[in-house]
């Protein structure tokens, strides 16, 4: 009954999505406010009936509801109840779900809290919302859909993919979604203003906090997608090239791009058209990496057109909001006033780069992903494109924005002094070399790309200090003056310097992963040891366990520091589930510091058990340094300069500024 | 995240062809640590063709081992590390090359970010110009006057 329910709330919604997406543009055109307010209290109705019909899912798939076809294809009774929870969206109807429940989650949220929105504005977006739910939940309803039943019931489940059985899934795919769902709101401001052909600096303003929430929680997803990656898939790598990855990694490039550009926008009043521009792009991003994934077209362009109907639906959509907003921008374009003036060497120019840089990865990625869809379908011949073309063709690209990072929030805005900030640079490009020339003699495994890897990582982090110290004048005023200062400075302030040496960190552990990296492939008796990154690890013996819904060969490794101190141990295994006829390993991994020991099994084999051991120097900072950037971002989100409407703190802050100089 | 990712439906269809256990077999690697070091970066750049984007030094699957074998093979015979992804590429074609060569079908895939910098740049030099020659553009003869009378008025 609840699943009807559910089938029907959605329903309910595609038909509040209708009038979401008419009514308040309709009103916004002809002037009636009564009219445009109509889209508040129906994108909320709407998200709630959204709520409900993923509530009714997940219920069924708690119950093991077996007479639901998407539960029967994807969960078993015998599951842990966590994974039946997050089963409900490890499967393409359900993710879809999960998808448009966040899209209407983001549309609620705009309808509540956007108060001082302008009305008209405020019709716009929520219009152009309800257009993009309407179209996501037609496509759920015809395609897609997750309540479809079946008859008779069968007695038992299919069971989830057992790579899906993991904690990773009840985090990963919801913060994903978060980010790649939260730049809608981006691009529906964009379109609105183009709508409206009105854009001004209060617009950067109300859309930087949706922005920035969505690249934090995008950020946030990917980090723990690569995590998730890392200790599941049990061979150690981290990021892969895979267009799966890829289509996440694209709308975080030209995110992170947009948020820089509506910085410039909002206090500078410059960058208007390219800013619009970029949060079309970005959510067009999220909807083509929504399209590579869904459609299946990434195995193959035929597998693609042997069932094209979820593919050519997806397809549409895209071609329309992605083509739709272009030539709304084509055509409204040139009515959007440039704005304030700059020189090349300024905070906006540096802001400029930092989005030619980032623009120009995300369309190498973008080509390089799509070559070889393009390559067939136009010729009919195969290549491929993977990590070795992107470490090619990426990091040259990305080192010099690493490099350019510190400069850029000490350039002054309008017309900057570069040797000036370079001066000021000269205590954390002094830490950072030496630094590096230290690591090169002391390490004797070390390389002189390691070496430069690890200062440029610190050179980061070095800078984002250093901007901090002479933002509270460090050195020119007494200690307790500058305490005052810190405690005084903008929250996103701090954000941005967070953020910064967050992606330095993350810089390091890349870097000291890749080049540092021990491993050593051997086969192993029970009593024999190997040794790897200064530790021992003996192998004491393979026994049996079985788990709730698998079984499983357990390797158990006694590791040893130096000087033979016990260190514990390490449980490495094979696991089977019967369910599906599918083996997994399930790496054992233990974190010494900010490094790892990392142990996957394979085979037994008449000489011994396989064993892969890796030792992965500060491995754990390639997803520390994700958080730190997500708390970077989560820290300027609560900045109250970027909330609206708050202009009584704003004036003592600035009267208290004038007085202090 | 690879197959992990967003592409939960795909995740089921790759390991079930590859498999997530150890690729490199100890019983394959050469004895040589230089020779092996070699045939690993090698492997790197070889796409395990059963597999989705996988190279064969990371595929568990039949295929990969073969090519890994042979890819030592070549090497214990003296190939150099060209001629051993030429002769890999003679007998499986390009698709087995991770990162495509240089050709003229190549050309727009390897020449988008020198394109896009450039072309980006230009804009952008172009935008500063423009704008730039608008801003130092001198006073008109009424605004001058204007000035003028306003300075007067200060003192």
């Amino acid at each position: 009954m609840s699943v009807e329910l559910g089938h029907f709330a959605l329903v309910l919604a595609l038909a509040l999505a209708l009038v979401q997406s008419a009514a308040p543009l309709m009103g916004a055109r002809i002037g009636s406010l009564p009219l445009m307010r109509v889209g508040e209290p129906v994108a909320i109705t709407g998200f709630a009936l959204v709520a409900a019909a993923f509530a009714a899912l997940v219920l069924a798939y708690v119950q093991s509801d077996f007479s639901v076809l998407n539960v029967w294809e994807n969960s078993h009774s015998a599951k842990p109840l966590l994974f039946k929870i997050t089963g409900a969206w490890g499967n393409h109807e359900g993710s879809m779900l999960l998808w448009v429940l966040i899209l209407a989650l983001f549309g609620a949220l705009v309808a509540a809290f956007g108060r001082n929105l302008p009305p008209t504005l405020k019709a716009n977006v929520l219009a152009v919302q309800g257009l993009i739910a309407s179209a996501f939940l037609l496509f759920i309803l015809f395609t897609s859909n997750p309540f479809n039943r079946l008859q008779p019931a069968p007695i038992e489940g299919r069971d989830l993919n057992p790579i899906l059985q993991d904690i990773g899934l009840a985090i990963h795919p919801p913060l994903l979604y978060l980010g790649y769902v939260g730049f809608s709101i981006s691009f529906s401001f964009a379109v609105a203003a183009l709508i409206e052909g009105r854009i001004d600096a209060a617009w950067a303003r109300w859309v930087r906090p949706w922005t920035l929430a969505a690249w934090a929680f995008l950020t946030g997803g990917i980090a723990m997608g690569s995590y998730w990656a890392y200790y599941e898939l049990g061979w150690g790598g981290f990021w892969f090239w895979d267009p799966v990855e890829n289509a996440s990694f694209l709308p975080w490039l030209s995110g992170t791009a947009l948020l820089h550009s509506a910085i410039v926008m909002e206090k500078r009043s410059a960058l208007k058209i390219w800013t619009v521009l970029l949060a079309i792009l970005t959510f067009s991003l999220s909807l083509l990496g929504t399209f590579l994934v869904r459609s299946g077209v990434l195995t193959s362009v035929h597998t693609f057109a042997s069932d094209p109907t979820r593919g050519v639906f997806i397809l549409a959509i895209l071609v329309f909001f992605i083509g739709g907003a272009l030539a709304l921008f084509a055509v409204r374009a040139a009515a959007l006033a440039p704005g304030g003036l700059f020189h090349p060497i300024s905070r906006e120019g540096a802001l400029v780069l930092n989005n030619l840089l980032l623009t120009t990865a995300a369309a190498t990625v973008l080509v390089g992903t799509l070559y070889p869809l393009l390559i067939e379908a136009l010729t009919g011949e195969k290549i491929s494109v993977g990590a070795p073309f992107f470490n090619l063709t990426f990091v040259p690209l990305f080192l010099p924005l690493l490099v350019a990072v510190p400069f850029g929030p000490l350039l002054a805005w309008k017309r900057g002094d570069l040797l000036a900030a370079a001066q000021r640079l000269q205590i954390a490009f002094a830490a950072a070399a030496l630094s590096g020339i230290v690591s090169y003699f002391l390490m004797d495994r070390a390389s002189a790309f390691a070496a430069l890897g690890l200062a440029l990582g610190l050179w980061l982090i070095f800078g984002a200090l250093t901007d901090l110290c002479l933002k509270i004048g460090i050195g020119k005023v007494p200690p307790s003056v500058a305490l005052g200062r810190l405690a005084g400075l903008p929250l996103s302030m701090f954000g941005t310097a967070l953020a910064h040496a967050g992606l330095g960190l993350t810089a390091l552990g890349v870097v000291a992963v890749t080049t540092l990296e021990a491993e050593s492939i051997l086969t192993m008796r029970p009593g024999q040891v190997a040794e790897i990154g200064g530790y021992s690890l003996t192998f004491e013996n393979l026994r049996p366990f079985t788990g709730p819904n698998y079984t499983e060969d357990r390797a158990v490794f006694a590791v040893t520091g130096e000087g033979g101190a016990s260190l514990g141990e390490i449980v490495s295994s094979k696991r089977f589930y019967a369910a599906r006829g599918m083996p997994t390993t399930e790496a054992g991994i233990r974190t010494f510091g900010l490094s790892q020991l990392y142990v996957s099994i394979g085979d037994e084999t008449a000489s011994g058990l396989v064993v892969r051991i890796w030792w992965k120097p500060l491995v754990t900072l390639i997803w520390l340094g994700a958080l730190v950037m997500m708390v970077g971002g989560a820290v300027s989100l609560f900045d109250r300069r970027l909330r609206v409407g708050v202009p009584a703190r704003r004036k003592l802050a600035v009267a208290a500024a004038g007085e202090g100089a | 995240m690879k197959r992990a990712g967003a592409g939960l439906a795909a995740v089921g269809l790759l390991l079930a062809l590859c498999g997530p256990a150890v690729a490199v077999q100890p019983d394959e690697m050469l004895a040589d640590p230089a020779l092996e070091a070699r045939a690993r970066d090698l492997s790197a750049e070889l796409r395990c063709m059963v597999c989705q984007n996988q190279s064969i030094d990371d595929s568990d699957a039949e295929l990969a081992r073969d090519l890994r074998v042979l890819v030592r093979e070549r090497i214990e015979a003296g190939d150099s590390d060209a001629e051993v992804l030429d002769y890999v590429v003679s007998r499986y074609g390009e698709f087995v090359l991770l990162k495509p060569r240089f050709s003229p079908r190549n050309a727009v895939l390897w020449a988008t970010p020198a394109l896009f910098l450039l072309g980006g740049g230009i804009l952008a030099f172009l935008a500063f110009r423009r704008r730039g020659g608008k801003a130092t553009a001198g006073l008109s003869a009424e605004e001058e006057a204007a000035l003028r009378k306003v300075l007067e008025r200060n003192e």
